[in-house]
């Protein structure tokens, strides 16, 4: 009985969890405008998608391009950034580093919207036209304490002779960063890249206070304005089930990879 | 002019973090293949010599050369030593051949060269069917052979090692000891050795330097040291000893645990202060008290394997220690001799406290930073620099730091037969020394009183 009860509360839990997002899965093998009505089983809003025939289909499509590439020169260089920065505050000592550790996780618990708002008001007191450049600044801004947070721990993990044996057997510190020091650090470097790439792709607040007035559009813009001309478009459904079972496989694929690396290292 | 014989010349090196000296003024010179071991506790000053040679840490003053060229100011990639570290610090995302052809690949050896020379050292530290392998995957010790060859395949002028062996098992630093001396010999390089274990820098070295507090203490080979320790600290960090206070009555004759004894020591004067060590194996023991030097009853007796240890009371009250092939039975009253060469005097570093003061008014003197009551005088004005003396058995102790007038750290500790001398830090990194029968331990935090009766002023030239 009571073995009865925890099934049921997990399933509960999950079914509560994932009802939305099934639910729109199911509606996008329908026609029908109006969420909620099926008018029959079809695959045609799956290939208007990919047609790009439909209503506002040209800007939808630059919407997506626009979310990727500013979420991948956002982590590229948030992940840069970020590495430099891990290592320096790792090389500081007392009060120093720990008013910089501190300062650095501030970012992340402040809300998007006051990121966003103090963002924007930063670019019109600087007179900074905003649009493409600003938004991907802004991204770069909050992506990077993220990008910090992964790579410190790979640092004090480390033991500190490593870095110096290499400068030992003939490194400048150059090379000794090169060869050594990034190989190091490079699992961390790649999981805060993923995380800034999805802070990136997920934001909505800070773009849509930085992107100015000339109808720059991420994905999350798209919709958002999208909803509020009387309903949304019926293509995001397609739209919206397949970026979930994308992330689906991601999420399956970097669990696989975690439970190979621990059979390996036991 | 250069001095061929000198590999490394380390001259007046002085280093602090904060306020606190590190190294005090430190000069050695090292000779050409010469297996020199800086040999002292944690915390006094050894590792960062050594780091200060590699080219990690910067002295703050002083100079080092190598070969005869000043490499103070060097950085650690263009100096010709390599370095074994203390937790091997080896790279771990390359395997055992990757790690050791890391130094030799940056110099751009040829390929054939570097597999030439990777093989030779893998065999020297019998790890040649390794060199594929993981370096995770490998034991203590392996990783430790690795990191040994990784720096030896550069075929360094020098080769620093930093408590190499600290971090594997007791059987297999012996093996280790032994290998690291075969390859000293071979390799024909001068190795410098940094180790807090006195028997593994006696085993190993030809020179040992015994560091204390940022000071060198003593340079010699490992028999002098032994043998010859010409203080007391260096007495009793190395092997066991009996550290007794003395007398030097005059030449060859010396006075201690209340008896008389003939010595091999010359030139101390007549009637002087002095240390005396006694070696816990050069004191003999036997059941016959008639043509014996003193008697003493046996407390304890333990069997150590090789040999027992025995705690014996003299007969005016001194405790020592003795090792014996023999055991005797505890409470049996035994005789002692102790032959004159292994007797061995030093002289005292410091007979009384002694600081230099200000007088504040009649009654009161300032010294270590501290105000105390004295005996009322007029001998002296108000402002006036003197010094202070005060007997070391005149200092008391009490466990609360803060119902002393000032409070301190026991630092070290020294047993003395009957009584032990302590030194006490003061906050503000003073030493006060003090004579006490009471036992403290290192680390406990004391708090310290003087009877203004006790508190000597002389003036300041005296």
């Amino acid at each position: 009985m009571k073995r009865f009860f925890a099934q049921f509360y997990i399933w509960l839990l999950l079914i509560v969890l994932y009802a939305p997002i099934v639910f729109i899965a199911v509606f996008s093998f329908t026609e029908s405008k109006v969420l909620g009505n099926w008018t029959g089983f079809s695959t045609r809003l799956y290939s208007n998608l990919f047609t790009g025939e439909m209503h506002g289909g040209g800007s939808l499509m630059s919407a997506i391009q626009n979310t990727l590439v500013i979420a991948l020169i956002a982590a590229t260089v948030s992940t840069i950034l970020g590495t430099i920065a891990a290592i320096g505050i790792h090389n500081m000592k007392g009060r120093g580093k720990q008013a910089i550790t501190f300062l650095n996780n501030i970012p992340m618990l402040n809300p998007d919207i006051i990121t966003g708002v103090s963002l924007f008001l930063l670019f019109v007191f600087l007179h900074v036209s905003q649009g493409y450049v600003t938004v991907v600044l802004a991204h770069i801004t909050f992506c990077t304490p993220y990008v910090v947070l992964s790579v410190l721990p790979k640092l004090t993990q480390m033991n500190p002779n490593i870095y110096e044996a290499a400068l030992d057997l003939g490194a400048t510190p150059f090379t000794a960063l090169r060869k050594v020091l990034l190989p190091l650090l490079k699992p961390g470097m790649i999981s805060g890249f993923i995380l800034a790439f999805t802070m990136s792709l997920d934001d909505f607040a800070v773009t849509f206070f930085t992107r100015g007035t000339m109808g720059l559009d991420t994905l999350s813009t798209y919709i958002y304005t999208d909803a509020r001309k009387g309903g949304l478009t019926p293509e995001l459904r397609p739209m919206i089930t397949i970026m979930f079972l994308g992330i689906l496989i991601l999420l399956i694929i970097i669990n696989l990879r975690k439970a190979r690396a621990a059979r390996n290292a036991a | 002019m250069k001095n061929t014989e000198n590999i490394i010349e380390i001259k007046n090196i002085s280093k602090s973090f904060g306020d606190k000296r590190i190294l005090n003024d430190v000069s050695i010179s090292v000779k050409r293949g010469e297996f020199l071991t800086l040999l002292g506790p944690s915390g006094c000053g050894k590792t960062t010599l050594l780091r200060i040679l590699a080219g990690f840490g910067t002295a703050d003053s002083g100079e080092i050369l190598i070969n005869g060229k000043d490499i103070t100011d060097m950085p650690p990639h263009e100096r010709p030593v390599n370095t074994v570290f203390q937790r091997y610090a080896l790279f771990p995302h390359l395997d055992v051949y990757e790690n050791i052809a890391f130094g030799l690949k940056l110099q751009k050896v040829p390929t054939d060269e570097i597999d030439r020379r990777v093989r030779r050292v893998l065999k020297m530290v019998s790890m040649t069917d390794y060199e594929d392998r993981d370096v995770d995957s490998l034991s203590g010790g392996q990783q430790q052979r690795v990191a040994i060859a990784r720096a030896i395949v550069n075929e360094p002028k020098v080769l620093l090692l930093d408590e190499p062996l600290s971090a594997l098992d007791l059987k297999m630093r012996k093996d280790m000891q032994i290998e690291l001396k075969e390859m000293h010999r071979k390799l024909g390089i001068t190795f410098i050795y940094v180790t807090h274990d006195q028997e593994e820098a006696l085993t190993l070295s030809d020179t040992i330097v015994v560091f204390d507090d940022g000071n060198i203490q003593q340079i010699g080979t490992p028999t002098d040291i032994y043998n010859e320790p010409q203080n007391s600290f260096v007495a009793d960090f190395i092997g066991e000893s009996n550290i007794l206070n003395g007398r030097m009555i005059k030449d060859r004759l010396v006075e201690f645990a209340g008896h008389e004894f003939e010595c091999v020591d010359e030139g101390f004067g007549e009637d002087v202060d002095v240390d005396v060590v006694v070696r816990p194996e050069d004191i003999y023991i036997m059941n016959r008290l008639e043509g014996a030097q003193f008697t003493a009853k046996v407390k304890s007796c333990t069997f150590k394997g090789v040999h027992y240890e025995m705690f014996v009371d003299t007969d005016k009250g001194y405790e020592l220690m003795i090792q014996d092939y023999n055991a005797f039975e505890p409470e049996s009253e035994v005789g002692l001799i102790i032959r004159p060469a292994d007797i061995q005097v030093m002289h005292k570093e410091r007979t009384c406290n002694t600081f230099d003061a200000e007088i504040i008014s009649e009654d009161r003197v300032k010294f270590l930073n501290t105000e105390w009551e004295c005996k009322p005088q007029t001998k002296f004005a108000a402002g006036e620099k003197v010094k202070v003396e005060v007997k070391f058995s005149k200092v008391e102790l009490i466990d609360h730091p803060e119902e002393g007038t000032l409070a301190g750290e026991v630092h070290f500790l020294l047993y003395k037969g009957d009584h032990y001398h302590l030194t006490i830090r003061t906050e503000d990194r003073d030493d006060i020394w003090v004579d006490t029968n009471d036992i403290w331990d290192k680390g406990d935090l004391v708090g310290i009183n003087i009877a203004p009766k006790d508190i000597k002023i002389i003036k300041c030239d005296e």
